[in-house]
């Protein structure tokens, strides 16, 4: 996925919830108590209903996929990877939706609405995990090239040039390749969920780090850093105690923002057949082995497109929540 | 000036140096398939093996291959052969230039006519209706994996096996010297499908770019002189705001001309792409290495000229 570079929103303007950012001092004399930084952004959030269903359908999501032998079984579907060449037609094509089979079944008679039940939990895990990976390293590289500047600086800099000159999904596709073969690395590592982890990770840990040491830089000059140093503080207690905590509010924002990207892009480099390999079920992959016969077989192709669909719709929504909520100045 | 392009240009081609070397690390060192044994094929006796192992300087030290790599690559364009078909890696993509070309340049032309108009008028009537319905059907094309989408509309509306038969189906390209209708025809479908997903983004970024830009104060003072709000909005408020289209439409345009690997995979577009995904299901590393590098370089280049478009608009950029 190219949209990459597109959807984050202004780096350079747009404000977060700063240290001065509440009004304590009249309200604490009236005798009223000011509300936390934590409760105001979570009222915002509240406010935008689209949001909140989203995240309930998110939540949905998580359990289902944490939960899915349970789930498979309540609705009385066969498990993912059970195949059964019966359930064909007289011309050998697989059977459409029907009562036992809610979303139909493919060429080797699995059933789809169990497949599409697992492969959330491909999705979730690559999307999740692969961006709080990316948002760890991003924001360590971030904080340190911002902060200390001069040559470490430099040399983060021109590091992360060199990654983000690399196209992204060649890359994928260019190690996914490399380690199916006979693996990489004196065959320790096969291509698979690890790899695919691995590489969101490593492609998406630079916008957070850039992102982090613009922030920094500028926080960086302000007073209460100054404070904390004439105190005696180290480099190490002010990153962490004085600057990271500010730069919360676009750090979530930004990797609310990958999640759904993530997402996309693992079931493109499923598709394309160097993702998670069957028969462990991911959307991408099942929309791959969908192509040769949707022009009948409909419902293979479209389930778990929907499926993905729903599921990035609604961290998008949740991410559009979230920017909305931490930066009131640039509501829309 | 000068000062600041040539100085963004060497660091360009040190760039490029870097990321050859990583490509070479990828895809020779880390796998631990054998090129020679790649290359001779699957009942190939070890003599033969061994043979093209010398044949292929495998048997030298990797520091030597690496500088042998090197030098080929950036003296002589050398980009090696493919394992596959034997055929030269270079002659491979600039025969599957034009319809990536094609396809790229297309797609861009619909994506910026239709993304564009339709951020202004919804940061121009922000929260009407329109305003909601547009963004709420950006959010839509943007979250849909753009491979399903093809499928969705060839389904639909492929001649050969749609529901409703308009378009020509998958696999129908050919050059545009050969038969321009059926070029323009065959790449309706896909220039539709690809420019969706990018025509929501820019429709979302404009928009946001442009509430903002609207908001600052020299926006007041041009309304105050009296000077009509079409020139206000056009000459000065969307002039501001397009600087971070700008900036993503060089980086997609770098990507896209790498290849739009899943459109062209989806349709059938023999294009570099589709060479790319071709490649990977027969473990041609000389072809993947090629389009990576490739794809870098474009990349590379968007980005040199988008820091010098800077440089010439913010003076400021120049000595930083």
């Amino acid at each position: 996925m190219t949209l990459g570079a597109a959807e984050l929103p202004y780096a350079a303007g747009g404000g977060s919830l700063g240290p001065m950012d509440f009004p304590a001092a009249s309200a604490a004399q009236n005798g009223i108590a000011a509300r936390s930084p934590l409760a105001l952004f979570w009222r915002r959030f509240r406010q935008d209903r689209v949001a909140l269903v989203s995240l309930a359908f998110i939540a949905l999501l998580i359990v289902v996929a944490i939960a899915a032998p349970l789930v498979v079984k309540l609705l009385d579907l066969p498990g993912p990877d059970v195949q059964n060449s019966n359930l064909t037609n007289q011309f050998g094509s697989p059977l459409g939706p029907s009562l036992a089979h809610p979303f139909g079944v493919d060429q080797l008679g699995q059933d789809v609405a169990s497949r599409v039940i697992y492969g959330t939990r491909v999705s979730l895990i690559v999307g999740l995990l692969g961006t709080a990976i990316a948002t760890l390293l991003g924001t360590i590289v971030g904080l340190l090239a911002g902060f200390y500047g001069g040559w470490i600086d430099t040399v983060l800099s021109r590091f992360i040039d060199v990654v983000l000159a690399i196209p992204v999904l060649l890359l994928g596709l260019g190690l996914g390749a490399a380690c199916e073969v006979r693996g990489c690395l004196d065959g320790h590592v096969h291509s698979g969920l690890g790899v695919i982890i691995f590489l969101i990770a490593l492609v998406n840990w630079t916008y957070i780090a850039r992102i982090v040491r613009g922030r920094v830089l500028s926080l960086r000059e302000q007073e209460f850093v100054e404070a904390a140093r004439s105190q005696g503080a180290s480099g190490a207690r002010i990153m962490l105690r004085e600057i990271l905590p500010n730069l919360a509010a676009p750090i979530v924002v930004y990797s609310s923002l990958l999640i759904p990207q993530n997402i996309l892009l693992e079931a493109a480099l499923s598709f394309l057949g160097v993702g998670v390999r069957p028969p462990t079920a991911s959307w991408g992959q099942m929309i791959a082995a969908a192509t040769p016969i949707f022009n009948t077989a409909w419902w293979y192709m479209v389930f778990p497109g929907v499926a993905l669909l729903l599921t990035v719709l609604a961290f998008n929504l949740v991410g559009d929540g979230l920017q909305d909520a931490l930066n009131p100045r640039t509501a829309r | 000036m000068t000062r600041y392009v040539l100085r963004r240009i060497l660091w360009g081609i040190l760039l490029l140096i870097l990321v050859s070397a990583l490509t070479f690390v990828l895809f020779r060192i880390l796998p631990t398939a054998e090129p020679a044994r790649l290359r001779a094929g699957q009942n190939a006796s070890p003599r033969v093996i061994a043979e093209l192992r010398v044949d292929l300087g495998l048997n030298k030290p990797l520091i030597t291959q690496f500088w042998l790599y090197m030098k080929g690559l950036f003296l002589h364009g050398e980009l090696g052969y493919s394992y596959h078909s034997g055929a030269s890696v270079r002659s491979l993509i600039f025969n599957r230039l034009p319809a990536t070309l094609s396809l790229t340049i297309g797609a861009m032309v619909i994506w910026m006519a239709i993304g564009l108009p339709i951020g202004i008028l919804s940061a121009l009537r922000r929260r009407s209706r329109a305003d909601r319905a547009s963004m709420g059907v950006a959010l839509l094309f943007i979250s849909a994996p753009e491979y399903w989408l093809g499928l969705i509309a060839l389904y639909l509306f492929a001649a050969d096996i749609g529901q409703i038969r308009v378009f020509p189906g998958a696999g129908s390209y050919v050059g545009l010297t050969e038969d321009p209708w059926k070029w323009f025809t065959s790449l309706i479908l896909p220039w539709l499908v690809l420019a969706a997903g990018f025509a929501a983004v820019y429709a979302r970024v404009m928009r946001g770019s442009l509430i903002e830009t609207m908001s600052e104060d020299y926006i007041r003072t041009a309304r105050a002189k009296g000077l009509p709000e079409r020139r206000v909005v056009l000459r000065h408020g969307v002039r501001a705001a397009i600087t971070p289209i700008m900036t993503i439409f060089a980086l997609d345009v770098g990507v896209l001309l790498g290849g739009a690997v899943l459109v062209e995979t989806v349709f059938d577009i023999p294009g570099i792409g589709r060479l790319n995904y071709d490649a990977i299901t027969h473990a041609d590393f000389p072809i993947i290495q090629g389009t990576v590098l490739l794809a870098a370089l474009f990349i590379i280049v968007a980005n040199i000229l988008v820091d010098i478009a800077y440089a010439y608009l913010d003076p400021r950029v120049r000595y930083s």
